[in-house]
């Protein structure tokens, strides 16, 4: 099959331009296609990026050389590592960007990348053929254009609606057209639909907030980049306000309930629980007489503020009299309005744990298309699908999937692809069964190596991650061998047991509430470790009793994950399965043991019948 | 589930007076035979040794004793074969043993997980293995109703329920940090853990009175009133054990008798007749029937050879039960009832009492095996009740909020093996229905 591209990528946001820039990095000849350049690397809703749980899958994107995390620390005003009091495993990095230079940043990128082609265009249309799975995307000017594999990433524009009280615009975002054409096109496919939600604030002009009257958040201080290849973050840094809801803002709010698209009854769609419109935060918590409001500044030469908290679907009018009821805002003016916006989603349970549809090869999904909510997860998913998509295209088998053992971003894949969502899914780091292993901190000890392997990582990354994983191996012999007396450790104002046992450094880092000049002391080569060296020991002090206990149950679990079930497997055939249990498998298609181990209502049972049946079927295929 | 486990089940068994074998699998297992054996004996060579509890040193059988070190074993880990006196009591005591000294019972299945992942499962026996789970997940299943008579199923429930609260707001200060959430929840997810403990040490402590424990095999007699259930249980247990009269619907509630059949315990219960009853207590006899027929290894369903089949019985009319066509003495046997070819008794003159008995003693034979898998279920509740309140303990000292969650998590997969997983989008729905999340 000839074709100039080999991926092509729909959409330019944060999941298409990860895809195409993974898929470029790759080796693939890549096009991203999308209705208009100016907006690549828009953030249509909050201005920041990372978080708990979020800010680990940022790392975990940068750490396969993704670009969100090197342009977020270009565009970065206001930078926060969450969680700062609790454990390594839990602090999540987060960084409040400059709209316009994020967008900046992501297009420098992308256009410093060999290898990628952008094209403003619309695509209308998927081509396939029966043996093959897709072969071309048509655009709305009537090009065709034949390529190897094709990731779709069109996020809510897919047949999107806008509400504002009870006014109603079709729109993918505010001011773009959606995405009718794709739309159908999935559904002549057969892919299955479904409605979803989510919402967005209105927009100060930060002129006119009294910022004086508020309560100041400043960012850290020095600020810590997301990217592991910054080295640090060099733009001024923002101030944060504090607000309020008052009872007055609720009184507004109640007195015109019917008039939002949600309680008017005019949204069917799921909403996501974490971030619900602040019309459902009073009707819901009725007794609460305030709920706090971020105030966060846009950009540097911007006046553009995101109170973060308050997304609406009430009429103009009401959000103006909302905003006139908070302490500093009385004169705020708005510059445009907050709304609920409507989209289509495909059940992502249609797709393989590689995003591939799996009832049309070839095709990509990525992004909140999945039913994903948030930059971050659609940015991970985007660079799996890109890896996928060039693998694709280039005749191998789409095979680049991480663990749950291994990833945040394996978690992700894993979830969405098993169990589907009902409402937007965002990432929480309850969800990931090895909290302790999967740290913001080591994304690039977890996955720069397999990036290497990939074929997705520089060598400017690839250079710094041997250097580093060298030096910390280094550190972690010497840490293991060396030690000293319990006497020692008291001389120095160590408390510890006196018991005569020799503790190693990894045992005297690991005693609660350790003090870190009174180690060096004792320890003066930790002096002289750089501080990502030293975090990591420390990390593996606090973290190793425990890890020590889940490492034999980490073992079995990634064997059964290993253990792939066939796509043709017939449970129906399989003997010792209940029909529940047959229903149940055939419904969800587990791509592997250890998947169709975590499916709701599974039994310990039929995964053991299940893998009876598999070493058969491996026999008899052998 | 946890994979670095020492797991135990039963491997085979017959019924009272028979060899039952225990098998133990995992990296524990050395340590655990040598305590339980007093030394360990040479490998794969069969030894006589006597079985001693660890902590009062009480000896608890004399049994042949088989050691296998991994990789070359069933399962490709360490294990061991115990070779058993049978008999549910000497089981049960042996079992309890091993889960004092660190081994769990085994899921349904397990056993054979592992040797799959270990490169370890004997083609030949797989063929039979699926169905052999899944006798045994049925049993279980059987077993669990039979304990769960509402009390235990309950208490265990509540547990589970609060340890996801607990869960869910360790986890909702660790997630949503930035929120406006109560600044205490850790302390409070503290204090939780710590009264939780404390109950389940209580319970455990209680030397499982709570947990009535019923042996061997449970067979229900069902049948529309008057067909001669109580006559035939009567005449089963050569006793007047149920009250016994012409007027339908006399035996309101459930009577059992306890009786031996070729040396398997058999419980026969006979149960209030199957009709519309228009009596309360009636009623609440009938569906006791349903009950414990729901329970039961073995249905015998009753129809009166004089009389045409009554509904409610025939939908108890399944592959594996047991017609009879009594009375026939008044009349003859049909030749099918809902298809299958019923055994011909008279409770009052005898007749076809001897083929019943012969057809119950072959049954009860073949359920005993798994009857005897099921008495495991007490230890397995001992197991997982430990385990969680270890982890619980673990949590009250945990110095970082994700250590103490860590423990909580943990203690909610060991009570989950009793009440069912308890999934993250349990413990989502928590935070978001007490806390308002989204700043």
């Amino acid at each position: 099959m000839d074709f100039i591209f080999d991926v092509v990528v729909v959409g330019g946001g944060h999941a298409g331009c990860e895809a195409a820039a993974a898929a470029a990095r790759c080796g693939a000849r890549t096009l991203l296609l999308t209705h208009k350049v100016e907006t690549i690397g828009e953030m249509s809703c909050n201005p920041a990026i990372g978080g708990v749980g979020k800010g680990h899958l940022v790392r975990e994107v940068d750490a396969l050389d993704g670009i969100m995390a090197r342009a977020a620390d270009a565009a970065a005003i206001h930078v926060k590592m969450l969680n700062r009091s609790k454990g390594p495993a839990v602090r999540g990095p987060r960084a409040q960007a400059d709209r316009r230079l994020y967008r900046a940043a992501v297009r420098g990128l992308l256009e410093a990348q060999d290898g990628l082609t952008i094209l403003a265009a619309a695509a209308e249309g998927i081509e396939t053929a029966p043996d093959r799975g897709v072969v071309a995307v048509v655009t709305g000017d009537g090009r065709r254009i034949a390529c190897g594999a094709l990731v779709v990433t069109t996020g809510t524009f897919l047949r999107g609606e806008i509400h504002i009280g009870e006014t109603r615009i079709p729109a993918g975002r505010v001011g773009d057209a959606p995405a009718v054409g794709l739309a159908l096109a999935f559904e002549r496919l057969g892919l299955p639909l479904a409605r979803l939600k989510t919402g967005t604030p209105p927009r100060l002009d930060g002129r006119t907030i009294a910022w004086g009257e508020l309560e100041a958040q400043p960012g850290d201080d020095p600020p810590e980049p997301l990217s592991w290849m910054t080295e640090r973050i060099t733009n001024r840094q923002v101030v944060c306000g504090i607000t309020t809801t008052t009872p007055e803002t609720h009184a507004v709010i109640r007195a015109n309930l019917h008039h939002s698209a949600v309680y008017g009854g005019r949204i069917q769609g799921v909403g996501p629980r974490y971030c619900p419109s602040i019309e459902d935060k009073v009707v819901r918590f009725a007794d609460r007489e305030r709920h706090q409001v971020f105030l966060e500044p846009e950009g540097l030469d911007d006046d553009t503020v995101y109170p973060n908290g308050i997304s609406t679907s009430l009429p103009e009018d009401v959000q103006a009299a909302m905003i006139a009821s908070m302490p500093g805002l009385q004169r705020a003016r708005i510059v445009r309005p907050g709304y609920a916006i409507e989209y289509d989603h495909v059940d992502p349970r249609a797709l393989s744990p590689s995003l591939e549809v799996r009832a049309v090869p070839r095709l990509f999904l990525a992004g909140q298309i999945n039913g994903t909510t948030g930059y971050e997860e659609a940015a991970a998913q985007g660079l799996m699908a890109g890896l996928n998509a060039a693998q694709r295209a280039s005749g191998g088998a789409p095979d680049r999937v991480l663990t749950r053992g291994e990833a945040y971003i394996g978690v992700l894949a894993d979830d969405l692809t098993l169990h589907g969502v009902s409402e937007p899914y965002r990432m929480l780091t309850a969800r990931a069964e090895h909290r302790l292993v999967l740290r913001a901190d080591n994304a690039g000890l977890r996955l720069t190596g397999k990036g290497i392997a990939w074929g997705c990582v520089g060598p400017a990354r690839s250079a710094r991650h041997r250097a580093f994983a060298a030096a910390l191996a280094d550190a972690l012999a010497r840490a293991r061998s060396d030690g000293t007396t319990p006497a020692a450790l008291a001389a120095a104002g160590i408390a510890v047991n006196q018991d005569g046992k020799r503790r190693s450094v990894l045992e005297v880092l690991a005693l609660p509430g350790i003090d870190a000049p009174a180690v060096d002391g004792v320890f003066p080569w930790l002096r002289d470790l750089a501080p990502a060296l030293r975090a990591q020991l420390e990390a593996e002090a606090l973290y190793a009793p425990y890890l020590r206990r889940q490492e034999a149950e980490m073992r079995l679990l990634e064997r059964e994950e290993r253990m792939p079930i066939p796509d043709h497997l017939d449970f129906g055939a399989v003997p010792g399965l209940s029909s529940e249990m047959r229903q149940r498998l055939t419904a969800a298609r587990p791509a592997t043991l250890g998947s169709a181990g975590r499916l709701p209502g599974i039994t310990p049972a039929a995964i053991a019948a299940l893998a009876v049946a598999l070493r058969r079927d491996g026999v008899r295929s052998t | 589930m946890t994979a670095a486990d020492t797991i135990f089940a039963l491997a085979s068994g017959g019924g009272r007076g028979a060899i039952a074998v225990l098998r133990v699998s995992g990296a524990e297992s050395r340590g655990i035979i040598a305590r339980l054996a007093g030394g360990l004996p040479t490998a794969r060579m069969a030894s006589l040794r006597w079985l001693r509890d660890p902590t009062t040193g009480d000896a608890l059988d004399q049994a042949l004793v088989l050691w296998f070190p991994g990789p070359k074993s069933y399962t490709g880990e360490d294990s061991a074969e115990l070779h058993l006196h049978g008999g549910p009591a000497v089981i049960a005591a042996v079992g309890g043993a091993l889960a004092a000294l660190g081994a769990r019972p085994a899921e349904a299945g397990e056993f054979t997980r592992r040797a799959f992942l270990n490169g370890r499962l004997d083609l030949t026996a797989a063929e039979g293995i699926a169905d052999l789970i899944a006798a045994e997940t049925e049993a279980q299943r059987r077993q669990a109703l039979r304990q769960a008579d509402g009390a235990l199923a309950k208490l265990y429930g509540a547990w589970s329920e609060r340890l996801t609260r607990l869960l869910a707001h360790q986890e909702a200060a660790i997630e949503f940090a930035e929120d406006d959430l109560p600044t205490d929840l850790g302390d409070r997810a503290r204090d939780g853990a710590a009264t939780l403990r404390a109950e389940i040490v209580a319970h455990l402590a209680d030397g499982g009175r709570g947990e009535r424990l019923r042996e061997g095999v449970l067979v229900a007699i069902l049948g529309a009133p008057n067909a001669g259930k109580s006559s035939l249980l009567n005449a089963l247990a050569g006793r007047d054990a149920a009250i016994v009269s012409a007027r339908a619907g006399t035996t309101r509630d459930v009577v059992e008798v306890r009786l031996a059949l070729a040396g398997v315990p058999v419980t026969l219960a006979d149960t209030a007749g199957l009709r519309e009853a228009a009596d309360e207590i009636e009623q609440e006899g009938i569906r006791r029937a349903h009950r414990r027929a729901e329970e039961a290894d073995l249905v015998l369903a009753v129809f009166a050879a004089d009389t045409a089949p009554d509904a409610e019985t025939l939908a108890w009319v399944t592959p594996g039960a047991v017609v009879l066509a009594n009375k026939v003495d008044l009349a003859p046997a049909p030749g099918k009832i809902g298809g299958v070819a019923p055994l011909p008794v008279s409770a009052r003159t005898g007749a076809g009492l001897e083929a019943l008995r012969t057809r119950l003693e072959a049954e009860a034979r073949r359920l005993a095996g798994a009857a005897d898998a099921a008495v495991l279920t007490r230890p397995r509740h001992r197991a997982a009740l430990t385990e969680a309140s270890a982890w619980l303990a673990e949590a009250e000292t945990a110095l970082l909020p994700e250590l103490a969650s860590e423990a909580l998590r943990a203690a909610l997969r060991a009570l989950g093996r009793l009440t069912g997983r308890v999934g993250v989008e349990d413990v989502l729905d928590v935070i978001f229905r007490d806390f308002c999340i989204g700043k």
